[in-house]
């Protein structure tokens, strides 16, 4: 299944190179406490990433992720201020996700529109429409039972932990071992030659978008139980973040080829270098070049 | 014998331009039917409406005596159609063995993938073609002639009942070709009626049983093969009226303009081409789809360099790797597909006719936009470009004042050569006319023109001399009073 491929190799390297540099001069980084910081603050764009990874091997691009992931933050946090119980909370996340990444998918697949200007326009009118809706304004105070889902603080990353396992190996193996799986690849791979397949690409490409607004949701929610507040500007340029990782995992941005192992390996280097650099006392200022060089080293490397 | 599939007056046009105009149809079981005809003449979009891929503006399918409504891909999987295209269709970034299983795994989309038996079975369909080409590689990794042998390979393990095979051979080595001839055979022998699409006769009589043939989508004749020549049926292709006068007056030749030595390029499926165009002189290139005619005019143009050979313009020897190489050394193109490669349908007709010559409407690097105008005008006027002005979008001119602005940007170019690729391809006939009159000006002022078309009466009338090519060369050059039958047999290798 998430087998280590050649493309994945490099990616698997670098990381390792990474490692053993962090090992030798900065040995701190591998405290409980940071790991679990990193981990948990790199959650959202790992399972987004899942969903936009879909997204990208049906040959589309979603880039109203991050402003979804505010929505449905918000979203949650006032149904749960609104008393309903811990899993209605995470349905409502779940299915408020899905339902905008169903508009994103009709417009994209029935109405043909190409999916960066229709999620284009979805990231910028959901996002000001937030904030129009919120004023401006925190969702605060969130109910105790919504912390940490219920959970212990402690016990939290290794649930998440767990959550995002099960969702990666899912994933995974449906789309090498399930029918409905192989379809996104060929749709992304040769639209003409799906239909001609007889495969029904406008609709397998809008679920790809269902389904990434559906772990945009997951997301959401996993982030939120960690504060007892919601900022209305949460999420804010997350989609970069995730389209990055799933880049520099090996995807082709025209379709048909991408793996979800290489995505969890791209949101880990992108998402550990900047702590890394941290950590190594060089300049928070470099990590956004550094990326920029990762990510055209990951394509130039693929092509 | 009992028809299996039964087309009856099947009409289709595409924006206009009518591809079908009423064609007949009928295969049996255990028969191979071949269908031949002339570039255009309807072939291929007849086997895109038989498997769903088009639908019919007008006409009736039927199919095991039940009359069909309407067809998609998948329902035509399901009445048992396979196909080949002439185009391979295959999934790039999928295995041989999946692209296989797509053709065949029926079934809901939440099914296990039983990826052991998917390369078991993609193995022994590549065996029955006879292809060595593992199951586990990428399609995008394969060659042209494997990705048609996989093709093959689909459509024979559908066990389809009707199997469709559009130019199947055209990329195939003479072992290939036999062991598909094998293969057929099998099919036939086992009941299945098919369809069988080739430019090379010999074939059609190897295999065939009946052949059809179509002619500006019309079916012209139905004929068992023990019933025609070799003969018959090129008349039949070509026996069309000519209906056009072209206006070709005598010019005096001029010297050598244009002189190809041995040009090639491999990669494009070009080789060892020699050919002189004079001053003053119309060479038409003919030949059938897949010659080479268009990808040695985009050689010629620097769009895909030559790889050996010498290009010679007016004597001196050039070296010609870009097409700005090529419009420096006066050679200008009008490429065959006018709204993709010929013009910018966005931008105004003066901006399309002087985008290859700025330098001379600028001043300090910048465009002068009244230079500009007025220069378009000139053309605009001498071509009788139809046009409210120079300043409409040439999108809201007809094709056949697309095609003028795009002769007239070479025009301005000062181009001594002219490569023009179907020009009148999808215009209608009063254009036509005043493209051929405006192609006889230039000849006139002493321009060299290669013409490329699959209107072989328009190549008659118009060239002085005919090139015909076939499979990547020349295969002999005729003088304008050869008949259609003799330019086709060469085209056709049949002389």
């Amino acid at each position: 299944m998430t087998i280590v491929q050649g493309r994945e190799r490099a990616l698997v390297a670098t990381i390792g190179v990474l490692a053993l540099v962090m090992a030798a001069l900065a040995p701190g980084f591998y405290s409980a406490s940071n790991l679990v910081d990193l981990w948990l603050g790199r959650l959202p764009v790992l399972i987004v990433a899942l969903g936009a990874t879909l997204t990208v091997i049906s040959g589309e691009i979603d880039v109203s992720v991050g402003s979804m992931f505010a929505i449905v933050s918000v979203v949650a946090g006032l149904s749960s201020k609104a008393g309903l119980p811990l899993a209605a909370v995470a349905g409502v996340a779940v299915f408020a996700g899905a339902t905008l990444g169903a508009v994103n998918g009709a417009l994209v697949a029935f109405l043909r529109i190409p999916s960066i200007v229709v999620t284009l326009a979805m990231m910028i009118g959901l996002r000001d429409g937030l904030r129009w809706a919120t004023q401006g304004e925190w969702v605060q105070d969130l109910p105790d039972r919504f912390q940490w889902l219920g959970l212990s603080q402690s016990i939290y990353p290794l649930a998440t932990g767990l959550l995002a396992g099960a969702l990666l190996l899912a994933l995974a193996w449906a789309a090498r071992n399930v029918a409905a799986g192989r379809a996104i690849f060929a749709v992304g791979s040769n639209a003409n030659a799906a239909r001609l397949a007889g495969l029904n690409v406008a609709q397998i490409k809008c679920w790809t978008f269902v389904l990434g607004g559906a772990l945009t949701g997951v997301a959401a929610l996993l982030n939120s139980a960690r504060f007892n507040q919601i900022p209305s500007n949460t999420g804010l340029g997350l989609e970069m973040t995730v389209i990055a990782s799933v880049i520099v995992g090996g995807a082709a941005v025209t379709g048909g080829r991408a793996t979800f192992s290489g995505t969890v390996l791209g949101v880990v280097l992108l998402g550990a270098i900047g702590p890394a650099l941290t950590f190594l006392g060089v300049s928070a200022y470099w990590e956004r070049a550094i990326q920029g060089a990762i990510i055209l080293a990951a394509v130039r490397s693929y092509v | 014998m009992a028809a299996l599939l039964e087309c009856v007056s099947i009409a289709k046009s595409f924006a206009g331009v009518r591809a079908l105009a009423g064609v007949s149809l009928e295969i049996g079981a255990g028969e191979v039917h071949a269908l031949v005809g002339e570039n255009g003449a309807g072939k291929s979009t007849l086997i895109r409406i038989i498997t769903g891929a088009e639908r019919p503006d007008s006409g009736r399918l039927t199919i095991d005596g039940h009359s069909v409504a309407s067809l998609d891909p998948s329902t035509a999987r399901g009445f048992g159609i396979a196909a080949i295209y002439q185009q391979p269709s295959l999934f790039p970034d999928l295995t041989v063995a999946e692209n296989i299983a797509f053709a065949l795994e029926l079934g809901g989309p939440w099914r296990r993938i039983d990826w052991k038996q998917r390369l078991h079975r993609a193995q022994v369909l590549l065996d029955r073609v006879g292809a060595s080409i593992d199951p586990s590689r990428l399609a995008g990794t394969l060659r042209p002639p494997e990705q048609q042998l996989v093709e093959i390979a689909k459509a024979i393990g559908a066990d389809a009942r009707i199997v469709l095979m559009d130019e199947p051979t055209a990329s195939l080595t003479d072992t290939e070709v036999l062991r598909l001839m094998a293969v057929i055979k099998t099919l036939r022998d086992a009941g299945a009626g098919v369809i069988y699409i080739s430019h090379r006769l010999e074939e059609v009589f190897a295999i065939a049983d009946r052949v059809t043939v179509l002619r500006d989508g019309a079916t012209v004749g139905t004929h068992p093969v023990a019933d025609v020549s070799t003969r018959q049926l090129i008349e039949m292709m070509v026996g069309r009226q000519l209906t056009q006068l072209f206006p070709k007056k005598p010019v005096p030749l001029g010297g050598v303009a244009l002189e190809l030595v041995g040009l090639s390029n491999l990669m494009a499926g070009v080789h060892d081409v020699s050919l002189q165009v004079r001053r003053g002189e119309i060479v038409g290139l003919a030949g059938l789809v897949g010659c080479g005619r268009s990808e040695l005019a985009e050689t010629l143009f620097g769009l895909s360099p030559a790889d050996a050979g010498d290009v010679l313009v007016s004597g001196q020897r050039v070296n010609i790797d870009s097409p700005s190489d090529a419009i420096r050394h006066g050679i200008g193109y009008v490429p065959k597909d006018r709204r993709q490669h010929g013009v910018i349908p966005e931008m105004s007709v003066a901006k399309n006719i002087s985008i290859a010559s700025l330098a001379a409407v600028s001043a300090n690097g910048l465009v002068q936009p009244a230079r500009e105008f007025a220069a378009a005008g000139e053309y605009v006027n001498r071509l009788r470009i139809k046009t409210p002005s120079a300043s409409t979008d040439v999108e809201d001119l007809s094709g056949g004042n697309q095609q003028k602005v795009a002769l007239a940007r070479w025009l301005m170019t000062g181009a001594r050569v002219l490569v023009l690729d179907e020009p009148t391809q999808g215009v209608d006939v009063g254009a036509k006319a005043e493209i051929h009159a405006l192609i006889g000006d230039l000849v006139e002022q002493a321009t060299a023109v290669l013409l490329i078309s699959s209107e072989l009466p328009e190549l008659l009338g118009m060239c002085d001399r005919i090139a015909v090519m076939r499979a990547g060369t020349i295969a002999g050059i005729l003088p304008p009073t050869a008949t259609a039958a003799e330019v086709m047999a060469l085209a056709l290798g049949h002389q």
